[in-house]
Formats: C-alpha cells, structure tokens, sequence
C-alpha cells in the first residue's frame, strides 16, 4: 500500500538536510563561543576566576553595571507604559512618526548614540560651558552611562507592550470607565494585570541589553579603571591588558547573567503564552 | 422625568456617524435603535454612555444635562456585543468592580458587596459561578455576567450594543425575553442597539429604525410595522 504524505510535509531527506544546517549552525556560531568563553575562564582553575571577580576594579564594574541598569530599567519602564499607553488607547496628530522615533535607538548604531550625548553635554557641546561653570559632570560619569544606556535599552518594553496592547483593545478600560472607575483605578486592575506578564519580559530584555551595552557606553564612560568602567568595558580592558583569564572570568559572570535572563524568558514566555491563549479565547 | 435626545451629531474625519438624531422616551422605557450597519446607532449609544463625546446636540434625561456629566459619574450601565469582562477577574470580582471603585465614602461594605454579588449571581441564573473566569464560560453565561456586571451599579439608564451578536439563535432568543423580564423588575431606561428587526419587535416598547444618522421613524413596534413612514423604513422592513 502506498504511504500517503501531508501536503505540508516535506520530503525526508530535506527535512533531514535542513535540520542538520539549522543544529550545525547553532552550535558553531551560538553554543562553541558560550563555550570558549567559560573554558577560557576556567584553564587555570576555578581559583583565579574568583580572584579576577572579586579584584576591586572587577567589583567596581559589576556595581556600576547594575547601578546604571537598576536606574535605566525603571525609568524606561515608566516610558514604555506611558507612550505603549498613548500609542494603543488615543488617536492623536503626529502618533506614527512617535512609533517611528521609538525604534530609532534599534536602528542607530549604538557608538553614534554615544556621540550624540558628547556633542550635547562635552566640553565643546551645547551644554558644555554651562555643565562646567556649575560643576556638574555628566560625561565620564555615571549621569552620561545611565543616559547611554537609556537611550539603547529605550524601545525594549515599548515595542513588547505596543502589540499585546493593540491586541487586547479599548473595550475593557471603556467597561471601566463606564462602571466608574477613575483613569489610574482604571490602569491599576485593568491594564496593567492584562499586561503583567508582558510586561516582565520587556522588562527581563531590557536589563539584559542595559547589563551588556558596549558601544554608547564605551563613547561617553571614559574608561576611567575602577570610576566608570562597566562589566563590558572592563572585559575589554582587562582582554588589551593580555590578562586573559581576568577578561574571560568577568565575561563569563556576564554570560551567566545573561543566561539567567534567558531562563526566566523561556520560563515567562511559557506562562505568558498560556495566559494569551486564555485571552484569544474570548 | 424621560429621555429627550436633540439634533445629537458626529463625525469621524470627513464620515458623518450622527447627522442631527433627536428622540423622546418617557423614563423607563425600553427602546430598541434598529438600522443598518454604518446608520449610526452604535455611536449614539457612545455618546449616551460617554465613551464617545457629541460634537453637537443635547440630551436631557432625568431633569439632567445627561452630556455635561462626565462618563463615570453617569452611571450608565454599558453592555458591550464582545461583553468585555475583565479576564483576570473571576465572575465575582467582575460583577463587584463598579461597587469595589467607589469611592470610599460612597462604597458599600465587603459584606454589602458580596450579598450585592450573590443576589445577581442568582438573578441571573449564574449561581455557583462565581469562581470561574471569563475564559471558562459559554458565549451566554459571559454576556449574563456583564449584564450582572452593569446592574450592579444600580444604573440610571442601561446602554446594549448589540449584546447578542455574537451568540447563537436559540441563546439569543431566550436571553432577550430573559432581559425583557429583567428590564421589567428594574425598570432602568434601556437603550438596545440591533440589526436585527424580529429582536427589536420582540423585547421593545419603541422601536426607532435609524439611517444614515438619523432617526426615520420611532413608535411602537406596531406602529411601525403598520405603518412605515419613509421608503427607507418600509424597506427595510420588508426584508
């Protein structure tokens, strides 16, 4: 008797075919490196890896990271809600080209970002003279990473809340509203439970991107050692310095940082699938 | 003391929605909007529940200025065709909400508000649902929760668009003569938004067939059967 196929499916042979270019593929380019990464840290033993972290410019890296993360996270959270919140429930002039401006750090490379906050507030920029007569230092200080960091990490949690929020629709805030509810009682128990879990992963990606930022950091830090070297930065200084279990120690701290961001992911993802599911159903 | 709708009208962009719709109903009466897609009679049960503003016309309803007030102190209870629950919310808490945002001095205790639940629950047939969530009901037993929902708040008027659109024809019809009784033992104004002729004759005191805009002819459902006015509404009727 002859075997009849799917018309979907494709033949066994290119299914094979394509299957091995897809696993080679990934673990040349994604896991080997990962890999590399944690062997190099490890060649000489898991003692010099603690000492490279716990040196005090190594210390004072992985503080400033999570400092400027712990500051640019919120603060973009606010402003995702918000223009998410304007985006999907109002029609206003000029509402497309606010979606556009909202990629542009996506688009932008990071280093001109960079560039951007030198000619504003350096010495020769626009604010320059004027930061300088009221000693207020925003380059090569924590201010200019922080503003660096916001500026890459800006459309994470917009672009995440945008489409789930478009998705959900007006209808439940106007119940509200039309059941009295005020605006912010409105936003506590009805948008904002509906996005939760969104939410969390715009969130998750955000700070991902905030820990392992490089190039508009690199423009506006400085590099001062042990001041305003973030965990990125210092992996390069420590890599130019040929201490290369130092550089491959912190990098893999940042590996396993970002590893633990893409656990709670996938974890996320799962619930969050499933809550989405329950939502199509209506 | 009734409803007095005047020369209501609004456009979206160059689309006129309303075109200057004006009806009077005395207070507590069951009115049925019925017209053709795009007539307009979605937007004026908008604008009677403040989801939607006029650009011109009043509404006077209860010795009101029904528009000045602002949506959330109207207290019109809307239902909405897709019912709109909040799908995080169990079927308590959703029938609860409206009582739970009051104010502090205006909201009645937990206990008022959990035999306030209960007593809809049941007149509405829902009983022993009430931990379960929107996701967990059939088409029927969610708009009957959004009913209950908006009854809830003890409405002054009670705004249906389409409720039962998107259900089948045996539900439909045996929720519309469930809302007839329920209208009838609250006696709340009821404004019901349909395409559908048969509903609008079988549940309603007047019945206003709309068009472009406007109302054509507004009357009794015998009346209006008996007697079309316009081409448009005898038209209309005869399909």
């Amino acid at each position: 008797m002859k075997k009849f196929r799917s018309a979907t499916d494709d033949p066994p042979l290119l299914r094979l075919a394509l299957g091995t270019i897809a696993i080679l593929f990934i673990a040349l380019f994604l896991i080997l490196p990962l890999l590399v990464v944690f062997s190099e840290a490890l060649a000489k033993g898991l003692g010099p890896v603690f000492a490279a972290i716990v040196d005090s410019d190594s210390l004072a890296a992985i503080k400033l990271s999570l400092l400027a993360a712990a500051i640019a996270v919120p603060l973009n959270t606010v402003f995702g809600i918000a223009a998410a919140w304007a985006i999907v429930k109002f029609d206003f002039p000029g509402k497309a080209i606010l979606v556009t401006l909202i990629d542009l750090p996506f688009s932008v490379s990071p280093v001109v970002a960079g560039l951007i906050y030198v000619l504003v507030f350096g010495r020769q920029g626009w604010f320059g003279p004027w930061l300088t007569d009221h000693n207020i230092h925003i380059l090569f200080a924590l201010p200019g990473i922080v503003l660096a960091t916001m500026f890459v990490t800006f459309p994470f949690v917009a672009r995440e809340l945008i489409p789930l929020m478009t998705d959900q629709g007006r209808e439940e805030e106007e119940a509200a509203l039309s059941l009295g509810a005020s605006g912010f009682a409105t936003f506590c128990r009805v948008t904002l439970p509906n996005i939760k879990w969104g939410l969390l992963y715009g969130v998750l990606l955000c700070n991902a991107r905030a820990l392992g930022e490089f190039g508009a950091v690199s423009v506006v830090s400085g590099h001062i050692r042990g001041q305003t070297n973030t965990m990125p930065l210092h992996v390069e200084l420590l890599y130019n310095n040929y201490d290369y279990v130092g550089a491959f120690s912190v990098a893999a701290l940042l590996a396993l940082l970002a590893l633990l961001t893409l656990a709670l992911k996938s974890f996320l993802e799962w619930r969050y699938a499933d809550e989405l599911a329950a939502a199509h159903r209506h | 003391m009734s409803l007095i709708i005047d020369s209501l009208a609004k456009r979206f962009g160059t689309f006129a929605a309303l075109n200057g719709a004006s009806l009077t109903a005395p207070q507590g009466a069951f009115v049925a909007l019925l017209g053709p897609s795009g007539s307009g009679k979605t937007t004026l049960l908008r604008i009677l529940g403040g989801l939607e503003a006029a650009d011109q016309g009043t509404v006077r309803f209860a010795d009101m200025n029904w528009l000045d007030m602002p949506a959330r102190e109207r207290k019109a209870g809307f239902v909405f065709q897709h019912y709109a629950l909040f799908r995080h919310m169990n079927v308590a808490r959703n029938i609860a909400f409206g009582l739970e945002v009051r104010p502090r001095r205006q909201r009645p205790s937990r206990a008022d508000i959990k035999a306030r639940v209960h007593e809809l629950l049941s007149l509405m047939q829902l009983e022993g649902l009430g931990d379960r969530y929107p996701s967990q009901l059939s088409g029927g037993q969610r708009q009957r929760v959004a009913l209950a929902r908006a009854l809830a708040i003890e409405p002054r008027m009670l705004l249906l668009d389409e409720p039962f659109g998107a259900l089948d024809a045996k539900v439909r019809k045996e929720l519309r003569i469930w809302l007839r009784h329920i209208h009838d033992k609250a006696g709340v104004t009821t404004i019901f938004v349909t395409h559908d002729q048969d509903e609008a004759f079988a549940v309603a005191d007047l019945v206003a067939v709309m068009n472009v805009g406007r109302i054509e002819q507004m009357g009794t459902p015998q009346d209006v059967r008996r007697d079309p006015r316009t081409k448009f509404v005898s038209e209309f009727l005869s399909i």
